[in-house]
């Protein structure tokens, strides 16, 4: 009896936060995984088609890289969940937890398609993009802006309130859609400006996609420098940190968390221009298509920073892209690549304890002694 | 007249029993200090579970039983939406992850997983075709014999199937716990401070499990409601639409309470449908009516934060992490 309780008193094993890890040793367990993850997902695909285990991985590759326009596809869906993941960085710093970034995608591709298709064939074409440009930037703002206001005032819970967000701009351009249908009764808008191409993207060396993943690879870089080398970027993390701290060395908080904000729907607002005006030419509901979470999944495991978020961003869409070729290719469901898509999640996400955390067993503690 | 509010009511409640179910689990996690994002993806996998079940039990009798057509479908929900849970119980409590990001991976597969298996399971299993699980939802929808009798009473209170009673009364036995139980204090000190609650020597990390795993399991009883008894057992791929974050909305709009909720999501339900039965309105207008449910509860989180009254925020430690010896 005595003996049981002594060994209740001291566990197999216990759990210390690592102060430092080796960077291999951090990249390693990530790769470890993400290798164990696809063998589950292997697993997963082989026991609802017939392939073998290597099939499904040509498969997935041929999905992504195939041919030239499949490669384009998947450079432009990774500029566009990049841009959207920048977008809730550098409110994520600050520890606001801004999961609206749907919303204010969907309102920056909102104030976009109202642009195209008001004043579309009225004003010269940079007139027009000068103004599609400020107003989706204009629209993605209007909606971080408002919850991070009552964040600093009252301390309304942000979480909640991006999240409803989404919902009220979801449906608003659910009416917008409706206003604006053609043909009548369809409830859809269709291309926008299909003969005038006014308001669309140009094509730089007859690539449609170009400029959007240059824009997005000039606003990475922009925003590494200013969350690490500009005295905003700064005070985000000192606000992330604590705000105590921040308010005790005379920093104005609200005035962070809401110019902060301001950033962040205004790039998202860009990501709404981009769907928009450079990759669809129409807007509906599912503009987004989800984007606005995901992206938090890859700012969040890039650890908010904008380089790493380039991969992750990447092997994301990589994941998506073929799974997608999957279901296609064996006439399965397509939402076969969000189960994918998850459990390598899942993996990612349950392999960040092993980098931060050390399991110390007990036996051996002992035998060290 | 009366018929037509007899009607209105009827059909706000028929929708507001997911989102009941989906708020009263979600109320149980978070009071554990579990903010779980997850709960749209673990009602599709509620639902889907229950599809899953009650399509082989149908396959594999001539005679089914009403009481197993029934239990199994229920089991297996439960059992569906339990794993769920878990996952997200053990990323977030045992490996300490990210509770915004754990909750919004397990939507995306929760919602993946029951689009795949509800969309497919014909085809992969059986005849091909689209899944129609007749039997199985006469036996949800079965409600009190003397409904008709009553006229509109009978609407109001006595034609739904029983899920729906159940739902009320789960909800109810969920507010009792939380309010008047030592189970339920205990456990709304774990969501409040649980580094008090730890010192008081109550095991934070059994309390957290118990709450998400129980809630997710309730949430998941929504998307079965949903699927037997609102649909008639037939799947549409997304058919269960937005009405999980519906039912997270139902939670801050119940201030934390699930009996709040029985009446919440009524209305709720009722502001879902309410465009059907506004005489005149465009289409467009619809659109714009849809958004009422979201719009009264960012205006009560908003009121409820201006007014600081302690017993309506949100448990103190929602949405974090607890690690001892991180103090």
């Amino acid at each position: 009896m005595a003996n049981r309780a002594e060994k209740k008193r001291e566990p197999l094993f216990h759990i210390v936060k690592r102060d430092t890890i080796p960077f291999w040793q951090s990249i390693l367990i990530r790769v470890a995984a993400v290798a164990l993850a696809l063998v589950v997902c292997a697993v997963v695909v082989v026991l609802f088609t017939d392939l073998n285990p290597l099939e499904v991985y040509t498969t997935m590759i041929s999905g992504s890289f195939g041919s030239m326009r499949k490669f384009w596809a998947t450079l432009q869906n990774t500029a566009i969940l990049l841009c959207i993941s920048l977008a809730v960085t550098p409110a994520f710093k600050m520890k606001f937890w801004n999961i609206g970034a749907e919303g204010q995608v969907m309102m920056g591709c909102l104030g976009t398609a109202a642009c195209m298709i008001l004043i579309g064939d009225k004003v010269p074409s940079a007139v027009l993009m000068l103004i599609m440009v400020v107003v989706s930037i204009l629209c993605g703002m209007l909606w971080g802006v408002i919850p991070a206001i009552f964040k600093a005032y009252w301390n309304t819970n942000e979480t909640l309130f991006t999240l409803m967000m989404n919902y009220v701009a979801i449906q608003l351009v659910s009416f917008f859609c409706t206003v604006w249908e053609n043909p009548k009764g369809s409830a859809n808008i269709g291309v926008i400006n299909m003969s005038s191409h006014a308001g669309w993207f140009p094509y730089l060396f007859g690539q449609q996609y170009l400029l959007n993943i240059l824009i997005v690879l000039v606003l990475t870089i922009g925003l590494y420098i200013y969350l690490k080398y500009n005295k905003h970027g700064y005070e985000i993390s000192v606000v992330g940190e604590s705000q105590n701290t921040a308010r005790y060395v005379g920093m104005n908080v609200k005035k962070i968390i809401i110019r902060t904000m301001a950033l962040s729907g205004a790039i998202c607002g860009i990501a709404g221009l981009l769907i928009v005006a450079g990759t669809n030419h129409t807007m509906t509901t599912s503009s987004a298509g989800g984007q606005g979470f995901t992206a938090i999944m890859v700012s969040w495991l890039a650890k908010f920073n904008p380089l790493v978020m380039i991969l992750v961003s990447f092997f994301l869409v990589f994941l998506d892209r073929g799974a997608g070729e999957i279901a296609t290719a064996f006439r399965l469901n397509e939402s076969m690549a969000d189960i994918l898509t998850g459990i390598i999640l899942f993996f990612i996400i349950g392999c960040e304890f092993f980098v931060n955390y050390q399991i110390v067993f007990t036996k051996r503690r002992k035998e060290a002694r | 007249m009366f018929d037509t509010i007899a009607l209105v009511i009827q059909r706000a409640v028929v929708q507001g029993i997911p989102l009941l179910y989906g708020s009263t689990g979600e109320i149980l996690t978070e009071k554990s200090g579990n903010l779980n994002l997850g709960i749209p993806g673990i009602m599709y996998v509620g639902g889907v579970s229950g599809v899953i079940g009650a399509f082989f039990y149908e396959r594999s009798t001539e005679t089914p039983s009403s009481f197993l057509l029934v239990l199994i479908p229920l089991l297996t929900s439960l059992f569906g939406s339990g794993i769920m849970a878990l996952i997200y119980s053990f990323l977030t409590i045992t490996l300490r992850a990210n509770q915004n990001v754990t909750g919004l991976t397990l939507t995306i597969f929760g919602t993946g997983f029951g689009n795949f298996f509800g969309g497919s399971m014909a085809n992969l299993f059986g005849e091909g075709g689209s899944l129609a699980l007749t039997e199985t939802s006469l036996a949800f929808q079965t409600s009190f014999p003397f409904a008709d009798r009553l006229g509109s009473i009978g609407t109001i209170f006595f034609s739904y199937g029983f899920m729906a009673y159940m739902a009320i009364i789960v909800a109810l036995i969920a507010a009792f716990v939380l309010k008047k139980t030592r189970v339920g204090l205990q456990l709304r000190a774990v969501g409040e401070n649980p580094a008090t609650a730890d010192a008081a020597g109550i095991n934070v990390t059994r309390y957290k499990y118990v709450a998400t795993v129980v809630g997710g399991m309730i949430a998941g009883l929504g998307g079965l409601y949903f699927i037997m008894d609102y649909t008639s057992g037939v799947w549409t791929n997304g058919g269960f639409g937005d009405r999980g974050w519906l039912a997270i909305a139902l939670v801050i709009f119940a201030l934390w309470k699930p009996n709040v909720s029985v009446l919440g999501s009524i209305l709720f339900g009722g502001l879902y449908i309410v465009y059907l039965f506004i005489p005149g309105l465009e289409r467009s207008t619809q659109e714009l009516f849809k958004m009422l449910p979201y719009v009264v509860t960012i205006l009560v989180l908003i009121i409820v934060s201006m007014r600081k009254k302690r017993e309506y925020q949100p448990p103190e430690h929602l949405g974090l992490s607890y690690f001892r010896e991180e103090r």
